[in-house]
């Protein structure tokens, strides 16, 4: 086994801990990152990571409340064995991460501090300040390089994944990259090959996620032959500063830690926020969810927004609604909230210029995160009812020796993820899986004595490609066209969707790929550090993920955490209430996992049950008060967890 | 975003290029509609959209590193109007604001060699990160319980130089620092004081020292002081370097005394 290697695509928190873990075990890594690992989108995550802590459990808290609080957060299309595991796992994680030196936040004891996230009604996220993503980043980057330094690990930054490579029988054996400097094509030996390339929010134009996120690492797979799972479900994050280039997340911690959201009950009152009296604000949240009040899960909290903008309610009426940390609005001194939430605070102190401890934030939904992306296997161990301990099928897609982890795989967070759930997922897949991915090169021959032909294909193919690229002459820009796809997206493949609007976006997508196959220009043809290259690559990339997410929300005709599907006819009815207005959820015909697969240049859809052996599904309204809250009395709760 | 058919306000940029490694720079103006949001990324995504200069040539893009667009990634560092920051968070209202009616000047880095346009290559500084042992040492990722307790107040020095996201400004403002010569810098001197803290990074300490008082370690220090000036984190630079220079002291007499 000793000169076994495994590629690791992608230097985030997934690609890190997978890499650590199998460089533990012994077994060979090579790294490919587009950037210095250390600069992978997971430095953007700011407020936590969940698990259940001591504190919690003697409240009543336990990994199967964390678990229940998944499955019930992602409105029940998670595969349940894979996520119990999770949870089961989470406790460990958090003191690994303690044990590598991250600075978590403390109490005064010099114990891991906790906050409180959205989805529930316990302490159970642990974080440092409000930069927490980064300093997990960190740790694992640190413990890589520490492995880089003894060899067991090869680092490739400033390295573009192209392709995987297949044998005859569609085992996955390694890939195609280049060297983004001097575009040398080169093909490497994996005798398995992990993709940890994290979200595609980049199709949206803009969102919260990195420049990077393209998606392109799991689209080249797709258009290889692997299936993806749930590309519907996107999740769009209730805050964040409204940007033309990018919208900078104000993360969910700022409500956890006391933040309230509120619009004026007066339409396009013009007063400074500070100036409006408590008594004509409407702290909507609070009003529609007496129980969860701020910390609502975010497909709930981005809808509402959403909705009471529609009303004409938003700041000005517009699309934007105040989020308040002042004292004045949460009883919590200046000086405490800096401290907490320091990272956060400066973001929207560098990109709008006003201190929110002073005055409040003025924010709006933004394309956040992909609960959709490359299909993956687990094996369910019946007697736990979570997931087999190194088993080479968790994790691994329906190709052969293909694997992925972290936000590129579809597992875990279902409809809808939780808060902070992204980190522990990262973290979770990398350490859970590499020990399976250990068992299943041990069985099969290494691909260092595979023929060099097939690898030598592999390049020429690539070469071929990029010729053609190189040579495209017409007068469509990708940076131009990449626009255009985003702007359509960002309107009709978002918080509230319509078959109209969604076929629409799909004629579109099919007109860019044409343009782009006819009429492309890059306005660049060199050989050294081409970017346009690379970005022409991956706007095509994004063309074929685009059009699976509108495909796959074309067709499910439900409404379902993040995916709210309301008929032609009653789209612009804004005087209907939007749950009013959409498809019910519909377990009957919907409780299914989209598979989508790559044929003949379109996206076919089939469907898989979703396994929900340990709870069952219901109904799911956190509480929400359905008249006003001074008129009528609220309603029963009827998606407690444990009922 | 916004196009440039949305915009009518625009402004002037002069971009330092350089083709190849071992080629010449060259200076190239482009005229950019502007938004009141814009920033210098928002700029250069931009250009690339529409790669014309101001007297109408169409030219290859310029290339710039960015990644993250909100200052946490440290990718898009450069020089701008002569100072070293993220060009992210760099506002053109501001810079307007800071010299009305004058072009916004970019510049690579000019301590890191530069690989093309604006992108300049800084592994030295994760290089020197492997020398300093810049981790933990773990028994490896199984359950073995919770790290050492760390008190609010050790917490609160440390979480700050954690901060560090090896952007390079610090070095870029150093006069010490340069392209042909070992010095750390200041980087370098926060990491070490990290790890010297943190209970389980104090095995490697001495490690550490030896390296920190080697060649190009903290005696060059010139005290300067500008690496604190333009760290976009606010990390307190200055102060870890009182700090090692302390510890290099105590260190030097340890050894003086233990030989």
């Amino acid at each position: 086994m000793a000169h076994q290697r495994v590629i690791v695509v992608g230097g985030g928190l997934a690609g890190l801990s997978t890499s650590m873990k199998l460089a533990e075990d012994g077994v060979a890594v090579d790294l490919f990152s587009l950037v210095p690992v250390k600069r992978s989108h997971s430095v953007c995550a700011q407020g936590g990571i969940n698990a259940c802590n001591e504190v919690a459990r003697q409240q009543g808290y336990s990994e199967w409340e964390h678990f229940d609080e998944t499955v019930f957060g992602g409105d029940f299309l998670a595969n349940q064995p894979p996520v119990l595991e999770m949870t089961k796992m989470a406790p460990a994680i958090i003191d690994l991460l303690d044990r590598m030196g991250v600075p978590f936040s403390r109490t005064s004891e010099g114990n891991r501090d906790l906050r409180l996230f959205g989805g529930s009604l316990y302490k159970r996220t642990f974080y440092a300040g409000a930069t927490t993503g980064q300093q997990l980043l960190y740790a694992l980057d640190e413990q890589v390089r520490h492995h880089e330094v003894q060899g067991h690990i090869t680092k490739y930054e400033f390295w573009d994944f192209l392709a995987p490579i297949l044998d005859d029988a569609g085992r996955c054996v390694g890939i195609v990259a280049q060297d983004l400097r001097t575009m040398q094509i080169r093909a490497f030996r994996g005798d398995a090959v992990v993709m940890a390339t994290g979200g595609n929010g980049l199709i949206f134009g803009q969102s919260t996620m990195s420049i990077i996120c393209t998606g392109s690492g799991t689209a080249r797979c797709y258009a290889a032959g692997a299936r993806l799972g749930n590309p519907e479900f996107v999740q769009v994050h209730p805050t964040a500063i409204p940007g033309e280039d990018k919208c900078r997340l104000m993360s969910e911690s700022a409500r956890g830690e006391g933040g309230r959201i509120w619009v004026p009950k007066k339409k396009a009152d013009s007063r400074h926020p500070n100036d409006i009296p408590e008594n004509e604000r409407d702290y909507f949240l609070e009003r529609l969810y007496p129980k969860y009040k701020n910390i609502v899960p975010r497909d709930i909290a981005t809808r509402e927004i959403f909705y009471i903008c529609e009303q004409g309610y938003g700041i000005g009426g517009g699309q934007m609604v105040y989020l308040d940390l002042t004292e004045k609005a949460t009883g919590i001194p200046y000086e405490v909230l800096k401290g907490k939430l320091g990272g956060i605070l400066e973001i929207y102190e560098k990109f709008v210029g006003v201190d929110p401890l002073i005055e409040p934030m003025r924010i709006y939904p933004a394309v956040h995160y992909s609960m959709g992306g490359l299909w993956v296997d687990f094996a369910r161990d019946d007697k736990t009812g979570g997931m087999q301990k190194a088993n080479p099928r968790n994790h691994m897609t329906n190709l052969t020796g293909l694997y992925a982890a972290g936000e590129a795989d579809y597992q875990y967070h279902g409809a809808n993820r939780l808060g902070a759930n992204s980190l522990l997922s990262c973290i979770f897949t990398g350490l859970f899986a590499a020990p399976g991915m250990r068992e299943y090169i041990k069985g099969q021959r290494p691909v260092a004595e595979l023929s060099q032909r097939l690898f030598d294909g592999g390049v020429e193919q690539q070469q071929a490609a990029q010729a053609k690229l190189l040579n495209s002459k017409g007068t469509d820009n990708p940076y131009l066209m990449h626009r255009e796809l985003g702007r359509a997206m960002s309107d009709n493949v978002t918080i509230i969707r319509c078959d109209s609007k969604l076929r629409q976006t799909l004629a579109l997508i099919e007109s860019l790929k044409e343009r782009y196959q006819n009429n492309l220009g890059l306005p660049d043809s060199g050989m050294w550090n081409n970017q346009s290259l690379g970005f022409a690559r991956a706007c095509w990339d994004m063309l074929l993920l685009g059009e699976a997410v509108t495909t796959a929300a074309l067709a499910r005709e439900e409404s379902r955490g993040s995916h709210y599907k309301i008929p032609d006819d009653l789209m612009d009815r804004h005087d209907i209430p939007l749950e009013k207005r959409s498809l019910p959820r519909d377990d009957g015909n919907w409780l299914k996992t989209t598979l989508v697969t790559y044929v003949d240049g379109k996206a076919q859809l089939s469907y898989e049950p979703v396994d929900t052996s340990l709870v069952t599904p219901r109904a799911r309204n956190y509480g929400k008060v359905v008249a006003p809250a001074a008129a009528k009395a609220p309603v029963p709760e009827a998606a407690g967890a444990g009922t | 975003m916004i196009s440039p058919a949305e915009s009518t306000k625009s402004i002037r940029l002069e971009i330092l290029r350089q083709d190849t490694p071992s080629s010449q720079g060259y200076w190239q103006t482009f005229d950019v509609p502007i938004t009141p949001a814009s920033n210098v990324t928002s700029l250069l995504r931009t250009i690339s959209g529409r790669p014309v200069t101001s007297d109408g040539r169409n030219v290859a893009p310029p290339a710039y590193e960015a990644s993250c667009l909100e200052e946490v990634c440290g990718s898009c560092t450069m020089v701008i109007n002569g100072r070293v920051r993220q060009a992210c968070s760099t506002l053109v209202r501001r810079l307007m604001a800071e010299s009305p009616g004058s072009p916004i000047t970019i510049e690579p880095m000019t301590k890191f060699p530069v690989i093309r346009d604006l992108i300049v290559d800084r592994s030295r500084m994760f290089e020197n990160l492997k020398r300093i042992k810049a981790w933990i040492p773990i028994d490896g990722s199984f359950n073995l319980g919770a790290g050492p307790k760390i008190t609010p107040e050790q917490q609160h020095t440390m979480y700050p130089l954690s901060r560090c996201m090896s952007c390079g400004s610090c070095l870029e403002a150093c006069p010490q620092f340069t392209r042909d010569n070992h010095f750390l810098g200041a980087q370098i001197f926060s990491m070490a004081r990290y790890y010297n803290m943190h209970p389980n990074g104090k095995p490697d300490a001495d490690a550490r020292m030896e390296v920190l008082m080697g060649d190009g370690g903290i005696t060059d220090c010139g005290n300067s002081q500008n690496c604190v000036r333009v760290c976009p984190k606010d990390i307190p630079l200055t102060e870890s370097i009182g700090v090692i220079g302390r510890s290099a002291t105590v260190y030097s007499i340890k050894k003086f005394f233990s030989k």
